[in-house]
């Protein structure tokens, strides 16, 4: 099948993305022996049941205890399996960390972190359970490839890379079902390259996750209703993170949002802020996630468009943005 | 078997040496964990000298023992050994704790071949240990993973989360081994953070739990023995020890955990060594059989 997945887009509609990754990490046992899923009591949360009844012997649950799960993650590796360790990312990047700095990055070693329930995609769980620190704290262990996708098609994509990449991967996927960006798997995706998913000159939408369905939706309205044209890019990977695609839209489109399901520090947008300052080029900014708040209970959507995460956020934000005081300079060359 | 007196004897040279070593080691270095290594000193001899399969000339063979240092900050007797098993040059020793040196306090498995995992935050080895037995399994390979734990480390509650799953699992080929020297950095376990009742904590976790005395090579090589063979419980084996073993001024005291040797100390230290293993000498000839 197109891009290594063995289900349609149709298919995909109807399962939830992290049903996706557990059917994709079943036809990765299928293929290698080494491959083996480990979970903290999350087994079902996470949905890897199906690997679990296809290979019990590769299947290992850990109970609760998050440290001990990435430290025998990275023990197995040291043993030369290729372990993915599925709980909810908040567990996952915040209690196991110092075993996933040690045990995983230190070490440079092959395991496959899957952080479910991310950002406030478990919105009734509370702060508790919402991750919107973990791209800030990922990106910033070094040896990390840190992936957050767009839809269940992107998940299945971006998990069979990683199984095929040698090192540690965090790959960050919602509770419950996301909307479909991709109908196809054969879209182009390679870790560490934006994919574009409008196209446009008046500002440039740097998203992730669920907000990339979000930002399309957007810039279809802003095309519409208020003649803009405006990218979109998929910055599927935060970590490492497409500096020639940020480049492009500094140059080409001047004006540049970032739209994340986590906080605006440390995450996606200080990514792409990072790489924009370090250009020495100018460009209007603005940052879109959680304002160094934790999130109010709800139900997912609700908080997107509390956060300003939805369509409607996205294009108001934009609006704003466009009519920032912002002086366009022909001369590119000279500002180094 | 029981070591033969010829055995013991042969283990007990590699034992001195390795003390001596470390007492140099930490004489070109400066400083170094000095206490938390004499105390392993035993336990590690015997490990890599008889009972774990590894060849110091294949040692990324797959099939080979493995040993997990969960006490990494005894970096400084993991490199000793590893210069008197011809892993590392005995000159390498003296860039020990240099900036840009590969050997350091925590030993790093990436720069230093042979050692099968870079440890150095407390409490992470025994979940390291469980994950490379379950490897054995799923591989279906027939290594070895010997476990040494600090008993200040068992204060962390990882230790007891990859213990409850080492029973859970049944990790038989995983043992575990405790260097019960009573000592941490800010004094004496009991007085820091009580561990007592220490091996009923083990049994309640579903250990076979053997208590030895960790200077004697003979009845630690039972323990072992016994530990190998167990095909019921995983064993832990407690190793009652003592921080800086074999120097007169710093055997027992705390303080010793980390400190640093100058001329004199270094001095005194290789004549109490020396005489220490004279001590053990004798008692090898009195018991060995």
């Amino acid at each position: 099948m197109a891009g290594g997945l063995s289900f349609t887009a149709v298919e995909t509609t109807k399962l939830a993305t992290a049903e996706i990754y557990g059917k994709t990490l079943c036809e990765l046992g299928a293929e290698n022996p080494n491959v083996v899923a480990l979970t903290a009591d999350l087994a079902g949360s996470t949905k890897i049941g199906d690997f679990q009844a296809k290979f019990p012997d590769r299947f290992f649950n850990v109970g609760i205890a998050e440290q001990n799960l990435m430290g025998i993650a990275a023990g197995m590796a040291k043993g030369g399996l290729v372990p993915f360790a599925s709980t909810f990312s908040v567990f996952a990047s915040l209690r196991a960390l110092d075993q996933v700095h040690t045990d995983i990055c230190y070490q440079n070693v092959n395991v496959k972190i899957i952080g479910t329930h991310s950002g406030t995609s478990f919105g009734q769980g509370g702060s508790t359970h919402h991750a919107i620190e973990d791209f800030a704290v990922i990106r910033a262990l070094v040896n990390v490839t840190l992936i957050c996708p767009a839809d269940g098609i992107e998940t299945g994509v971006a998990v069979r890379a990683a199984a095929n990449t040698p090192g540690p991967f965090y790959i960050r996927i919602n509770r419950g079902f996301d909307q479909t960006v991709y109908n196809t798997p054969d879209y182009g995706f390679q870790i560490g390259k934006a994919v574009e998913m409008f196209e446009g000159t008046d500002l440039t939408i740097i998203a992730c996750g669920a907000c990339v369905y979000q930002a399309v939706q957007a810039a279809r309205i802003l095309q519409f209703d208020h003649k803009l044209n405006v990218r979109v890019l998929n910055m599927h990977t935060i970590k490492p993170i497409d500096r020639e695609a940020i480049l492009k839209a500094v140059k080409e489109t001047r004006r540049i949002i970032t739209v994340e399901d986590h906080s605006v520090i440390g995450g996606l947008g200080s990514a792409v802020a990072e790489v924009v300052v370090e250009s020495g080029k100018a460009c209007a900014f603005r940052k879109l996630g959680m304002q160094d708040k934790f999130s109010a209970i709800g139900l997912h959507e609700d908080l997107m468009a509390m956060h300003e995460l939805d369509s409607a956020g996205i294009v108001k934000n934009v609006l704003e943005v466009m009519k920032a005081d912002f002086e366009v300079d022909e001369d590119w060359g000279d500002e180094v | 078997m029981a070591l033969t007196k010829q055995e013991w004897l042969s283990l007990e040279k590699e034992a001195s040496e390795l003390r001596q070593l470390c007492l140099q080691t930490t004489n070109w270095a400066g400083s170094g964990h000095m206490g938390g290594s004499l105390s392993s000193v035993d336990i590690l001899t015997l490990l890599y000298y008889k009972y774990m399969n590894f060849d110091p000339k294949n040692c990324d063979d797959p099939d080979r023992d493995r040993c997990v240092v969960s006490k990494g900050h005894i970096g400084l007797a993991i490199a000793s050994l590893f210069a008197k098993l011809g892993l590392i040059e005995v000159e390498q020793l003296k860039t020990f704790n240099l900036t840009g040196s590969k050997l350091g306090i925590h030993l790093d498995s990436n720069k230093v071949r042979g050692l099968d995992t870079s440890t150095g935050s407390l409490g992470h080895g025994s979940a390291l240990a469980l994950g490379i037995t379950l490897a054995a399994r799923v591989k279906g390979k027939k290594y070895k993973t010997f476990l040494l734990l600090g008993d200040g480390e068992c204060d962390e509650g990882s230790v007891w989360e990859a213990a409850m799953a080492t029973s859970n699992f049944k990790a038989t080929d995983l043992i575990t081994i405790v260097d019960r020297n009573k000592m941490m950095i800010d004094g004496k376990t009991e007085e820091v953070m009580q561990l007592e009742p220490f091996a009923d904590k083990w049994t309640a976790f579903g250990f076979d739990v053997v208590e030895v005395d960790g200077h004697n090579l003979y009845e630690l090589s039972n323990a072992l023995e016994y530990a190998i063979k167990a095909k019921e419980k995983p064993v832990c084996i407690i190793a009652n020890t003592v921080k800086g073993e074999g120097i007169s001024y710093m055997a027992g005291n705390y303080k010793w955990h980390y400190g640093a040797v100058d001329e004199d100390k270094f001095n005194t230290g290789k004549k109490d060594l020396e005489e220490y293993y004279q001590k053990r000498l004798a008692r090898v000839e009195k018991e060995g059989k």
